[in-house]
């Protein structure tokens, strides 16, 4: 692979009252500075949720006019796939410098609802909203209570996965939850069930955020400033949009983006020193831990206990404090990469893990809809 | 609207699965065309109304003044293959894997949405 990450950033994130392209101009201006590249330089955009024309909005909205881009909806897990995609144009030649970007002002602006978004003329919209589903959250909770019941694990098995990237976000000063407390299982338990087993305490934070990163080839990432994240291996994997289409709840489609990029990176899951997991709800973290090949099928409750994804555990596992913990502006799947690229380079400051040369990033979309994978390594 | 028959048939309580007449293959929703086998020639065959609960969650917060929480939403496993998303009715404790039969909540049209209680 010849292409690398050679800048990162982040918008405002939380409760910023700024707009969605207001959002975007901070973290694609972040992320230029830091990879000491003028915007001008921009050949390739790829970003959604913008508009209907996500990138050539963007596009419109720099003043450029790139040769190449993508505006894939794909939820959470567009931006790893956007970081195949990337890198395949730049191989390719059809474009020399890409920016994968997105913001939301989602809490600011009032935009999530509990039903989700619908549109009349689909299956879901005929078959399914008659039932009043919540959109997503009760369709990773039958997935959690399916978990429950085939593995024989508890709730507060579960609920560790929130404990734990709570404690990894009162180590980062950006995320929403810092300097709030550590979070204990009986807390997740008792907050307000919102669908069972699930309660708000198993669900991601609805924030405003964004950020951006900034990919070019690795020949001419060594000539910029910053350490060259490398593109090692990607992998996708897009299985359902109804909520009955996936036949085994507990074997979504990391399962199948994993195995693809480890065999791409010629990787192995004991290689990864670091892993940035989409973690909507605290269900959708073990199903990847299980399908990502961390553990086996069933063994993802009993793998993360003991503090072993807590800091200083031995799987540093969403190190800013996740979309729990951290931030989730609806699709935070860019802000996966930001960590994992931070972690290589040795920024992450109090939540640094030692050494870190190999991280994974994993956004899934949807309801456990669409899953892309990447493995990003340290150019040392 | 392909679908159009798949609800027609609720009116008189109902419940259909789709069926490829090339290779058998049993599906929900109603689609033009076969996912088993890429096929066209599908027709509508009755289901048994027994199935069992693939999973099941309880809705404590109604995503509109249309419904009124809490509810049971469940995926169930009709006996013909394919998954319904639907609620169960009637008492619980509910548990995945149970066996359950259809039942009908009937819609202002004359319609009706099957729901599934328990099959004891």
């Amino acid at each position: 692979m010849t292409v690398a990450i050679v800048g990162a950033a982040e918008s405002d994130l939380g409760v910023t009252g700024a707009s969605i392209l207001g959002l975007q101009a901070q973290a694609i201006t972040r992320a230029l500075d830091d990879a000491g590249i003028a915007l001008g330089a921009v050949d390739g955009i790829a970003t959604t949720g913008v508009s209907r024309f996500s990138a050539t909005q963007m596009a419109d909205y720099l003043g450029i006019q790139p040769s190449w881009t993508d505006s894939t909806f794909a939820g959470g897990s567009a931006f790893e796939m956007f970081v195949a995609r990337a890198a395949q144009a730049i191989d390719a030649g059809q474009c020399s410098t890409v920016l994968i970007t997105f913001g939301s002002d989602q809490r600011s602006a009032r935009s999530r609802s509990l039903g989700g978004a619908g549109e009349a003329h689909t299956p879901e919209a005929i078959f399914e909203a008659p039932y009043g589903p919540l959109f997503p959250i009760s369709y990773y909770a039958m997935a959690a209570q399916r978990y429950l019941h085939a593995y024989g694990a508890g709730r507060e098995q579960l609920a560790e996965i929130a404990v734990a990237a709570r404690e990894w976000a009162l180590l980062n000063p950006k995320a929403f939850r810092y300097g709030a407390g550590p979070l204990t299982a009986a807390d997740v338990l008792a907050a307000p069930m919102i669908s069972s087993p699930l309660t708000a305490a198993d669900c991601c934070l609805v924030t405003d955020g964004g950020g951006a990163v900034v990919l070019t080839s690795l020949e001419r990432a060594r000539d910029l400033r910053r350490q060259p994240v490398v593109v090692l291996g990607y992998g996708e994997s897009t299985t359902n949009t109804s909520m009955t289409g996936a036949d085994d709840l507990l074997r979504p489609g990391s399962f199948d983006s994993g195995r693809r990029a480890f065999a791409m990176a010629g990787l192995e899951p004991s290689d990864v020193d670091v892993a940035e997991v989409y973690d909507s709800f605290t269900i959708t973290v073990l199903l990847t831990l299980e399908g990502l090949g961390f553990c086996a099928p069933g063994e993802a409750a009993g793998f993360v206990a003991g503090g072993r994804i807590r800091p200083g555990g031995d799987f540093p596992l969403n190190t800013n404090g996740g979309g729990l913990s951290y931030c989730h502006p609806g699709q935070y799947g860019l802000l996966l990469l930001v960590e994992a690229v931070r972690q290589l380079r040795g920024e992450s400051g109090d939540r640094q893990v030692p050494d870190a040369e190999i991280a994974l990033a994993h956004g899934t979309g949807g309801i456990l809809s669409s899953h892309a994978t990447v493995l990003l390594g340290a150019d040392r | 609207m392909i679908e159009d028959e798949w609800w027609a048939a609720t009116a008189d309580r109902r419940l259909t699965v789709q069926r490829c007449r090339a290779c058998g293959h049993a599906q929900h929703y109603p689609r033009e065309l076969c996912t088993g086998c890429g096929g066209t020639d599908l027709e509508f065959t009755e289901a048994s109304g027994h199935g069992t609960v693939d999973s099941f969650t309880v809705v404590h917060r109604a995503p509109s003044p249309a419904f009124q929480a809490p509810y049971v939403l469940a995926r169930v496993r009709l006996a013909e293959g394919p998954i319904l998303l639907t609620h169960l009715t009637g008492p619980g404790p509910w548990a995945c894997d149970e066996p359950v039969r259809v039942g009908w909540r009937p819609l202002p049209d004359g319609r009706h949405l099957p729901v599934f209680e328990k099959d004891a």
